[in-house]
């Protein structure tokens, strides 16, 4: 139901965004997905990738200020009637939607959502047997 | 036998006989300086001779000498005894200008040693321990006084010198050093460093006592040290000028440091009107030295800001004790007409765990306005959420408002960027101010 994300601390400062995709490139770490959410004084990116334990070690080693969370991983068929349906499901059970994005494979689409309340988020998708991905089907990523 | 002093009569002397003892060593140390040409033309010009100095109040009618006549004489103006006797100078790292200097006799540099050794016999050290100076060597008096005094107490003494923290930490580990010399700021990135490398100082190494010094800082940074390396940390405070450390150190009380007056005449001002302060408020510090020969020092200017603590330390010693020192007077940044130290930044800082050790605080001028801006490294990113850093930044924002009087612009910057202190001082503030 969850995968990991990783987000990192930016700052908003030029070539900081590229120097650490690279050291990421260069570990052969695959990123399937990013976003960047920022203020006028720093940012914060976030990404899926296909070894997050192996990325987030590589980042704490090169002494970059980062975290590990668990994002919900769900997956939708028409965008925007899915994300629509997804989001109302939510809503309606009085959750808040913190952050969301989203990135396709193939025919799907996945929607990466942080709420509010985490176990209360799970219980909706339970009821409304949505679909989505686990940290394991990230590998088929490779 | 587990003796509390290095040297029990000097140390606790009854005030009394020590205001003696001081009396007759000013005498003689006014005697000693008008053999220099700096001197002697100060007393001339002031109408003053050594005769005029009988008591310890007179000393007040001796003027105050300043870095700045240290670097007008350079190199050999304040030497009072032939060149010939003198075997060792160091001096201060000037930027500018010329360098001051001061040159020691072979008496002077045993007298220091003894100090020394005896600041660290005072906290604790004997000859049992392994200490490692984590000093710079050379001219600058860290390396060598801690090297001397520590030789003296009789301790195996690791010279490591400055910078290279693997190299620090494998000898800490492989020659079990349990005590070190080093600066705060650079205490806590070795602390950093350890833990990285999967080294518990707690577990893995023998460190019991670290002395602290050279930079100002906080009671926070004590404290935080001392959770992370295991130790007990005590505050050191020396200057060249003033032979280098061992001029006033920490008892193991950890409540103010005594200075040691068998050895300075430690006097308090008001660094604007020059005038004593009532004793408990703070003022520079002026030390006149009354043990040495080479270069004696009348009611030199320290610019180091401090205050005489009241009352009798626990411990036995009667040599006053100073508070920490809250900087420098000119560190001392004047913005808005508030006084303001980096230590008080310092403290506040210290108390948010999901802040880092390293910060810097510029002030430049934005408009019209004087503003400071106060970038702080965080310690790590603790959350995923951009309203819980606007917390954390409003939260840091409004404690430091309380503490400084005025509202400062806090940016939370990523772990590693602003520049690491490594063995040298850290850089803390950056004044940009157009003056006009
Ligand atoms: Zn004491």
């Amino acid at each position: 139901m969850t995968v990991n994300q990783i987000s990192i601390f930016l700052e908003n400062k030029y070539g900081t965004l590229s120097e650490i995709l690279m050291l990421l490139a260069e570990a052969n770490i695959r990123i399937i997905a990013a976003t960047v959410a920022d203020t006028s004084e720093y940012g914060i990116l976030r990404i899926i990738v296909n070894d997050p334990q192996r990325a987030y070690a590589l980042l704490k080693e090169h002494n970059v200020s980062a975290n590990l969370s668990d994002v919900l991983a769900i997956v939708t068929h028409s965008e925007a009637a899915g994300f629509a349906r997804t989001l109302q499901a939510f809503t309606k059970a009085g959750l808040t939607i913190e952050y969301m994005y989203c990135f396709s494979a193939g025919e799907k689409s996945i929607l990466i959502i942080r709420t509010n309340n985490r176990e209360a988020a799970r219980e909706v998708i339970r009821r409304q047997n949505m679909d989505y991905l686990c940290e394991n089907d990230l590998l088929k990523f490779n | 036998m587990n003796q509390e002093y290095w040297q029990e009569e000097l140390e606790t002397m009854k005030r009394p006989d020590l205001e003696r003892l001081q009396t007759e060593r000013l005498k003689a140390t006014v005697q000693q300086a008008l053999k220099s040409p700096f001197y002697q033309e100060v007393f001339k010009q002031n109408g003053l001779t050594a005769d005029d100095i009988q008591t310890l109040d007179d000393l007040r009618k001796i003027p105050f000498t300043t870095k700045d006549d240290l670097r007008a004489h350079y190199p050999f103006g304040l030497v009072a005894i032939p060149l010939r006797e003198c075997v060792r100078i160091h001096s201060s790292s000037g930027t500018t200008g010329n360098p001051t200097v001061v040159l020691h006799s072979a008496k002077d540099l045993d007298q220091w040693a003894n100090q020394v050794a005896r600041c660290m016999y005072m906290v604790g050290l004997r000859d049992t321990d392994v200490f490692q100076n984590t000093s710079g060597y050379g001219m600058f008096t860290g390396g060598l006084g801690f090297q001397y005094g520590a030789e003296r107490l009789g301790a195996l003494t690791v010279p490591a010198a400055a910078g290279n923290t693997k190299r620090q930490i494998k000898f800490i580990c492989d020659f079990g050093t349990t005590c070190l010399h080093i600066i705060p700021s650079y205490a806590t990135r070795l602390a950093e460093v350890m833990y990285e490398e999967g080294i518990d100082p707690h577990r893995d190494t023998k460190l019991h006592t670290v002395c602290i010094g050279a930079e100002p800082h906080s009671e926070e940074q004590r404290k935080r040290i001392e959770k992370l390396l295991g130790v007990k940390a005590y505050n050191c405070f020396g200057m060249s000028e003033m032979n280098g450390p061992g001029v006033a150190f920490e008892c193991k009380e950890q409540n103010g440091l005594h200075i040691w007056e068998d050895y300075v005449i430690p006097e308090i001002i008001d660094p604007v009107t020059l005038e004593p302060v009532p004793d408990g408020e703070v003022g520079e510090l002026v030390l006149t030295t009354i043990n040495r020969e080479a270069m004696p020092l009348l009611r030199y200017r320290t610019r180091d800001l401090t205050c005489f603590l009241p009352g009798d330390c626990p411990c036995g010693r009667t040599h006053r004790r100073l508070a920490r020192f809250k900087g420098r007077s000119d560190d001392m940044i004047i913005l808005k007409g508030v006084n303001i130290f980096p230590t008080q930044v310092e403290k506040i800082l210290m108390h948010f765990k999901e802040l880092g050790s390293n910060y810097l605080i510029t002030i430049e001028t934005v408009g019209y306005n004087d503003e400071m801006m106060i970038e702080v490294e965080l310690s790590d990113l603790f959350t995923d959420d951009f309203s819980t850093l606007q917390r954390l930044e409003k939260e840091v924002t409004r404690q430091l408002k309380d503490e400084l009087l005025l509202t400062p612009r806090v940016k939370l910057v990523a772990k590693g960027s602003l520049p690491a202190p490594e063995g040298g001082k850290a850089v803390r503030v950056k004044d940009l101010r157009k003056i006009c």
